[in-house]
């Protein structure tokens, strides 16, 4: 299969409700075939409104989004062919699960027998055979769930929009569910695109997550490149923890740069500073700094112990640390016993590298 | 296994079905005495009312009463030729002493009902008996009018003999006992309440069409506008419902009279001539318009309360899965505001087939309703059990209708919020 780089392309696209306010902002985005795609972000960013946008339940006010080459801001969502999950998974309520499967084949004209297996088809895919005569409302959440994709997949769409669909279950189930979904896709090669605000969702299940915020994709990238190379102070502070220090860029040289905190000074990789004088916010991941390191680091400086919370596998530490009193600090259980007490006074040492200085807050 | 069949302990050894009764004793009484008022009164304003209506329009004792020695002398009597010298003694006896009373009115209007002619052969009977002789009462009563020597007349007092009767719910049809006990229709000209019946249910079934035409868009529409806009709409459908109903039905009339606003109104766009204005009022349409404005909100309100529970995502749904929009809502939207659309037809076509004040008013001759017949006979005739066996009939009637709406869409479909 030659996959297109843009599938689904949003050009320029901006998005009022009320005509003062834009909700999407000059929004450029391509998605390519096959792709699993994640707009992820806080409540009112944009993302399900860029979602509603490309089913056709609303229309851009400015820009065009194509689909397969060809614009679709004039097709209604009915001739878009695209398959949808929704939020509260919209089943119908007086249809049994075969007649929710049967009908957009019903719609589409498709022979008894041809929709009969596609619809068996849809339901071993996920794993619910032997379930077609039951009514939504006597299936649990997760069951119900499972039925609302089976039916977004059931015409062999050849894009499904999926509106946080998890949003409703426990973490068990959402878990689980989450792998179910991923593996599907990958079994069918469907480009999906998956709205949620969960970050963990996005991380676990995408190729791509695109980092909505104030209506414009602040980034989009791999899932570990999100994590560990964050390039705005909000994805570094929406994505996983991170501990960060505001203060003021003293030199820049050499693909480093002093960022002097009060009267000390850290080194940081500059990101988007660049120049001498410039308020940044320097970001870093808890797993990132180390206590009392081994090897060698170009930063390492004292701070005390002022909480220890036991989490099982790993220990967090809260260490006022440089005038910040929230820095995190996690310690595997496993490692050799460190003078980890309340009070303490420890050494933690971290790479200029990690350290990333980002735009101020 | 064993531990089944046992009977379960509470720690201090009593059963547990005790125990439990025990415990939940107080709270039945209580629960009871709190339903005690609302039962009480259920029982005081409606099955005491219901249950008098229904011995009423039955209640056949007061010729009976009036003619105790007569009916007990005709039990001997087979009807075929004229009843001898004993019936007529005891006849005799009897209306002398109605006439003591001055009860023998009663009696002509009652016999009247039953055969017309009575009217005037007791009058004469009445003036005549003063002279009468002792003995030999069939002679005397036979000549005072040759109607008395009608062994018809005689079979007529006899059917009137029985406490109860069903007579007045067959008038109610338009039909009587004839002379040979056979249940018959009343010649064409005399029938009424057929064409009442028909009527009403004629009345009854439009309003409630057009309700639900009117009533459909106005509540998906308040269903799905956004809140300052639909609770502005909601004013709107409420407020004719605090407005006094003979007020909305008199601006109906102000309306619709042919010189009145829409007349006005048709003549100026040059709709109809001004000599030529169509009458709306005081006939169907006058009833129609002014019984569907006025039963609008009862359709309303529970389309209304169903829609609201409806997701927007289910329509939504239906169209990305390839529906067209009219698709979507007809497989989609439709049926799941049937709930809705039952307890309103129900609700408006009950409370249609009931109507009194607006038919009364606007209405006219072709536009009144059954109700109207039975308020005229409560306040005109004064014929009470007539009046209570058609309520009855009526009353069954939306049973009748309540059955069939369960047994076709089920009763626990309905949903009125």
């Amino acid at each position: 299969m030659v996959s297109k780089k843009d599938f689904v392309k949003f050009d320029k696209v901006d998005k009022s409700y009320d005509g003062k306010v834009l909700v999407v902002k000059d929004l450029q985005l391509d998605i390519a075939e096959g792709e699993f795609i994640t707009m992820l972000g806080p409540s009112g960013s944009g993302k399900t409104t860029c979602l509603m946008m490309l089913a056709g339940f609303e229309t851009p006010t400015n820009g065009e989004i194509y689909l397969d080459g060809k614009a679709i801001s004039s097709i209604p969502p009915h001739k878009r062919g695209i398959g949808m999950v929704f939020q509260n998974y919209a089943l119908f309520p007086h249809m049994t699960v075969y007649e929710n499967l049967a009908f957009p084949l019903k719609v589409r004209k498709i022979p008894r027998d041809e929709a009969d297996k596609k619809i068996d088809k849809a339901l071993s895919m996920v794993s619910l055979q032997g379930f077609a005569a039951r009514m939504p409302g006597q299936l649990s959440g997760g069951q119900q769930q499972r039925v609302a994709v089976a039916r977004s997949l059931v015409f062999d769409p050849q894009l499904v929009l999926m509106d946080e669909p998890l949003g409703a279950l426990d973490k068990n189930l959402r878990e689980s569910m989450q792998y179910e979904i991923k593996h599907i896709h990958e079994s069918i090669g469907v480009t999906v695109v998956y709205v949620t605000h969960d970050q963990s969702e996005a991380l676990t299940m995408s190729n791509r997550i695109a980092v909505f915020n104030d209506g414009k994709v602040q980034q989009l990238s791999s899932p570990d490149e999100l994590y560990e190379k964050p390039v705005n102070s909000f994805v570094a502070e929406f994505i996983g923890e991170n501990n960060t220090f505001g203060g003021e860029v003293s030199d820049i040289s050499g693909g480093k740069c002093k960022v002097k905190l009060g009267n000390t000074e850290i080194l940081a990789n500059p990101i988007s500073v660049k120049g001498k004088g410039e308020r940044t916010t320097v970001s870093l991941r808890p797993e990132r700094a180390l206590i009392n390191p081994s090897t060698k680091m170009d930063n390492l400086h004292k701070g005390k112990i002022e909480e220890v919370i036991y989490h099982g596998d790993h220990t967090r530490l809260r260490i006022n640390l440089l005038g910040n009193p929230e820095f995190i600090l996690k310690v595997p259980n496993s490692s050799s016993n460190l003078d980890i007490k309340l009070g303490n006074e420890i050494n933690i040492g971290w790479n200029s590298d990690d350290a990333r200085a980002l735009d101020p807050k | 296994m064993s531990s089944e069949t046992k009977q379960i302990l509470t720690t201090d050894g009593i059963p547990l079905e005790v125990s439990l009764k025990k415990a939940e004793k107080k709270n039945k009484i209580k629960a009871f005495l709190l339903v005690a008022p609302l039962l009480f009164f259920l029982i005081i304003t409606y099955v005491f009312p219901i249950g008098d209506m229904l011995l009423r329009s039955i209640d056949d004792k007061m010729v009976t009463q009036m003619l105790p020695k007569t009916f007990k002398a005709m039990e001997n009597w087979d009807g075929q030729e004229l009843p001898d010298e004993e019936v007529f003694a005891a006849f005799h006896e009897d209306f002398i002493k109605l006439v003591e009373d001055k009860r023998e009115g009663k009696l002509s209007t009652q016999l009247n009902y039953t055969k017309n002619g009575f009217k005037s052969i007791i009058k004469k009977l009445r003036r005549a008996s003063k002279k009468f002789e002792e003995g030999n009462y069939k002679e005397q009563i036979m000549s005072v009018h040759k109607r008395w020597a009608d062994v018809e007349y005689w079979r007529a007092i006899q059917r009137r003999a029985p406490e109860f009767t069903g007579q007045k719910y067959l008038k109610g049809m338009d039909m009587y006992v004839n002379e040979e006990g056979k249940i018959v229709s009343v010649e064409e000209d005399r029938r009424i309440h057929r064409v009442l019946w028909l009527r009403t249910l004629e009345i009854a079934f439009f309003v409630t069409v057009f309700c639900f035409l009117m009533a459909y868009p106005i509540a998906h529409l308040l269903a799905t506008l956004p809140m300052k806009y639909s609770n502005l709409l909601m004013i709107c459908v409420l407020l004719p419902f605090w407005t006094s109903l003979l007020v909305r039905t008199a601006s109906w009339m102000i309306l619709l009279q042919q010189q009145g606003i829409v007349n006005d109104f048709f003549v100026g766009i040059g709709l109809v001539t001004d000599d030529n204005r169509p009458e709306m009022m005081y006939n169907k349409t006058g009833s129609y318009v002014a019984m569907t404005q006025i039963l609008l909100p009862f359709m309303v309100l529970p389309l209304y309360s169903v829609m609201k529970t409806i997701s927007p995502s289910l329509m939504r749904a239906g169209k990305s899965l390839g529906g067209t929009p009219f698709v979507a809502f007809w497989k989609v939207y439709f049926p799941l505001t049937i709930p809705g659309i039952g307890a309103g037809c129900l609700l408006v076509f009950i409370l249609a087939i009931g109507y009194y004040i607006t038919p009364a008013l606007v209405g006219g001759a072709s536009g009144t309703l059954i109700s109207n017949q039975i308020a005229f006979h409560m306040k005109s005739t004064l014929d009470w059990s007539f009046a209570s066996a058609m309520g009855l009939m009526l009353l069954s009637g939306v049973l009748v209708i309540y059955w069939l709406y369960n047994k076709i869409v089920g009763i626990d479909n309905i949903k009125l919020g």
